[in-house]
C-alpha cells in the first residue's frame, strides 16, 4: 500500500508505503513499513517508488568520477579533497603509466596544491589510511584540470544537471564542453565569457528549482532569452 | 522554597496569560546560516535558539574517529547576552557542558551515524534569548538543521517541557515558571515513530502527575512538530511559487 503521491514532498520518519512495495532511494524499513530518511521528492517511476533526497552530502562510490582539488603532496602521491567525509588518495602509479623516477622529479611537478584534477574512485576501504583511492588511468578525459571553470552545486542535484536520459546534459553540452563530476563539483570551458556566465546561470537555476516540475524546458527557455537579448539580430 | 514575584497560577491562568495546556507563540526557520550545511533557528516565546549542523565532514584528529561509525559532536552554548539580568559567562560551563551531552544522546538514536563510519558531524547550538526550556528548543532547533543538512534520519526530534505549578501539570515553562515551578521535566519525542528520546524531570511528582506530563508533552510535541513541517515546506514551496509565476 502506497502513502504519497507523485512530486509530493516528504520529511524524514513520514511513511512511504508498506513492505510488500518496491521502494528506493532515502528510506529504511521500520518493521513492514517504508520511511522517509531524508528530506525528498517521491517520484513513480515504473512500477518503483523513489524517494529522492533534496539535502545531502556527498557519499562516494566506486567508478563514481570525481573532480578534486590537491590538498597535500606526500613521498608517493597527493592527497586529494573530493568533497567526501574521508579522506581520498591519489597514488603516483594511478597518475601515470609512464616510469617517475621520484629521486630526480618531484610530484609537485605533475600535481601541485591546488591543482584540479578529473579522476575515477578506483576503490574503497574504509580499514585503510586513505579510504578512497583514485585513479587516472581508468577512464577517459581523466587528468589534471589546465582551463576552464569549475562550479560546485550540492551532490544530491547532480542527477538533475543530467537529467531524464541526459535531457539536461545534452542541453547545457551545447552551450560548453563539460564534465559532471558525480561529487557536485562540474568543469566547463566555453568559447566565450558570455557563454560561461550563461551556464553558470543555468546551473544556479537547476540548483534553486530542482524540486519544480518542468525543469529542462525552464532552463532552456532561460538560455534561448538570454541568447536573444544578447545577440541582437540586425 | 522561594517565593515568585507574581503568583503563577491564578484560577487557571498563568502568569503571561496562557492556560496549563498552553505552548508560547512557536516561530521557526530553517536554512538561517548560510555558511553551515544545515540550520534552523526555532523560537518557544521569547527563548531563541539557532542550530548549525557541518558534516559528515572528516574527522580530526583521526585516532578520534570510530571504525564503524560516525562521531557526533554537540555543543550547547548560551551567547552572553542571552539572559535577562546578569551577563552570562561565555566560558562553557558546568550546565552548558551537560546539556550538549544530553542532547547528544537524545539526537543520536534519530541518526543514521553507521553510514558515515570515520567521520563526525558537528553540531553548534546558539542560545541567543533564554527564557526557560532552552534546552528542548535546541533539540528541536538541531534535529531540523540534521534534516535541513541532508543527514540521513529515522525521524525528526521535537523537544518540549513540561512543569508542575502548585501541582498543576503546565506544557512549556517559562523562565519565570522554570525558575519558581515545583517541577520541570524536558522531553524529547519522535512523533513519527511515537518514541522518547530524552526524559528528564526534577522535582516531586505523584504517579497520575507524570502520566498526564507524558500525554501532555506528546500534544505539545505534535503542535511544534506541526510548525516544523511548515518551516520545512516554506523553504521549498517559496521557490516554486517564484517558478509559477
Amino acid at each position: 500500500m502506497k502513502f504519497v503521491a507523485p512530486r509530493q514532498l516528504i520529511f524524514p520518519g513520514d511513511v512511504v508505503a508498506t513492505s510488500d512495495e518496491v521502494v528506493e532511494g532515502a528510506i529504511y524499513l521500520d518493521g513492514n513499513k517504508y520511511r522517509a530518511a531524508s528530506i525528498g521528492l517521491v517520484e513513480f517511476r515504473e512500477d518503483k517508488i523513489v524517494v529522492v533526497p533534496l539535502e545531502g552530502s556527498y557519499k562516494p562510490k566506486q567508478g563514481d568520477v570525481v573532480i578534486g582539488y590537491v590538498k597535500d603532496v606526500l613521498a608517493m602521491g597527493w592527497e586529494i579533497d573530493i568533497r567526501a567525509p574521508f579522506p581520498a588518495w591519489l597514488p603516483l602509479s594511478e597518475a601515470t603509466s609512464k616510469y617517475v623516477d621520484i629521486e630526480r622529479i618531484s610530484l609537485t611537478s605533475l600535481l601541485n596544491i591546488g591543482d584540479a584534477v578529473v579522476a575515477t574512485i578506483k576503490s574503497i576501504d574504509l580499514t585503510d589510511e586513505f579510504p578512497v583511492m583514485l585513479t587516472l588511468r581508468e577512464g577517459e578525459r581523466l587528468g589534471k584540470i589546465e582551463s576552464g571553470i569549475v562550479y560546485e552545486i550540492s551532490p544530491v542535484k547532480v542527477p538533475r544537471v543530467i537529467g531524464k536520459k541526459g535531457s539536461m546534459l545534452s542541453l547545457l553540452s551545447e552551450l560548453c564542453d563539460i564534465i559532471v563530476g558525480a561529487n557536485g563539483r562540474i568543469w566547463a570551458k566555453c568559447k566565450s565569457a558570455e557563454d560561461e556566465l550563461l551556464l553558470i546561470k543555468a546551473l544556479a537555476k537547476i540548483e534553486a528549482e530542482s524540486h519544480v516540475a518542468g525543469l529542462t524546458d525552464r532552463v532552456k527557455a532561460l538560455i534561448e532569452s538570454i541568447k536573444r537579448a544578447g545577440q541582437p539580430r540586425p | 522554597m522561594k517565593q515568585p514575584p507574581v503568583p503563577l497560577l491564578v484560577e487557571g491562568k498563568r502568569a503571561d496569560g496562557r492556560a496549563p495546556d498552553q505552548m508560547r507563540e512557536v516561530k521557526i526557520e530553517v536554512g538561517v546560516v548560510s555558511n553551515a550545511d544545515g540550520s534552523a533557528m526555532v523560537s518557544y516565546g521569547n527563548t531563541v535558539a539557532v542550530a548549525a549542523v557541518y558534516g559528515p565532514r572528516e574527522m580530526h584528529p583521526r585516532h578520534l574517529s570510530l571504525p564503524d561509525r560516525a562521531v557526533m559532536r554537540v555543543r550547547y552554548h548560551m551567547a552572553p547576552f542571552s539572559t535577562k539580568d546578569e551577563r552570562k559567562s561565555p566560558t562553557p560551563s558546568r550546565r552548558e557542558i551537560e546539556i550538549s551531552k544530553v542532547l547528544r544522546e537524545a539526537l543520536e538514536p534519530a541518526i543514521f551515524l553507521e553510514q558515515f563510519p570515520r567521520s563526525r558531524i558537528d553540531v553548534f547550538i546558539e542560545i541567543v534569548q533564554a527564557d526557560g526550556s532552552t534546552r528542548v528548543a535546541s533539540l528541536t532547533a538541531a534535529s531540523l538543521a540534521l534534516a535541513d543538512a541532508g543527514i540521513p534520519m529515522r525521524d525528526l526530534v521535537i523537544g518540549v517541557s513540561v512543569g508542575l505549578i502548585n501541582g498543576v501539570v503546565v506544557l512549556d515553562l517559562n523562565g519565570l515558571e522554570d525558575n519558581y515551578g515545583e517541577g520541570d521535566m524536558p522531553i524529547g519525542y519522535m512523533p513519527n515513530l511515537g518514541r522518547f528520546v530524552l526524559l528528564q524531570l526534577d522535582g516531586a511528582w505523584t504517579r497520575e502527575q507524570f502520566a498526564e506530563a507524558l500525554k501532555l508533552a506528546i500534544k505539545g510535541a505534535e503542535y511544534v512538530y506541526g510548525k516544523a513541517r511548515e518551516a520545512l515546506k516554506a523553504k521549498y514551496f517559496e521557490v516554486a511559487e517564484e517558478v509559477a509565476k
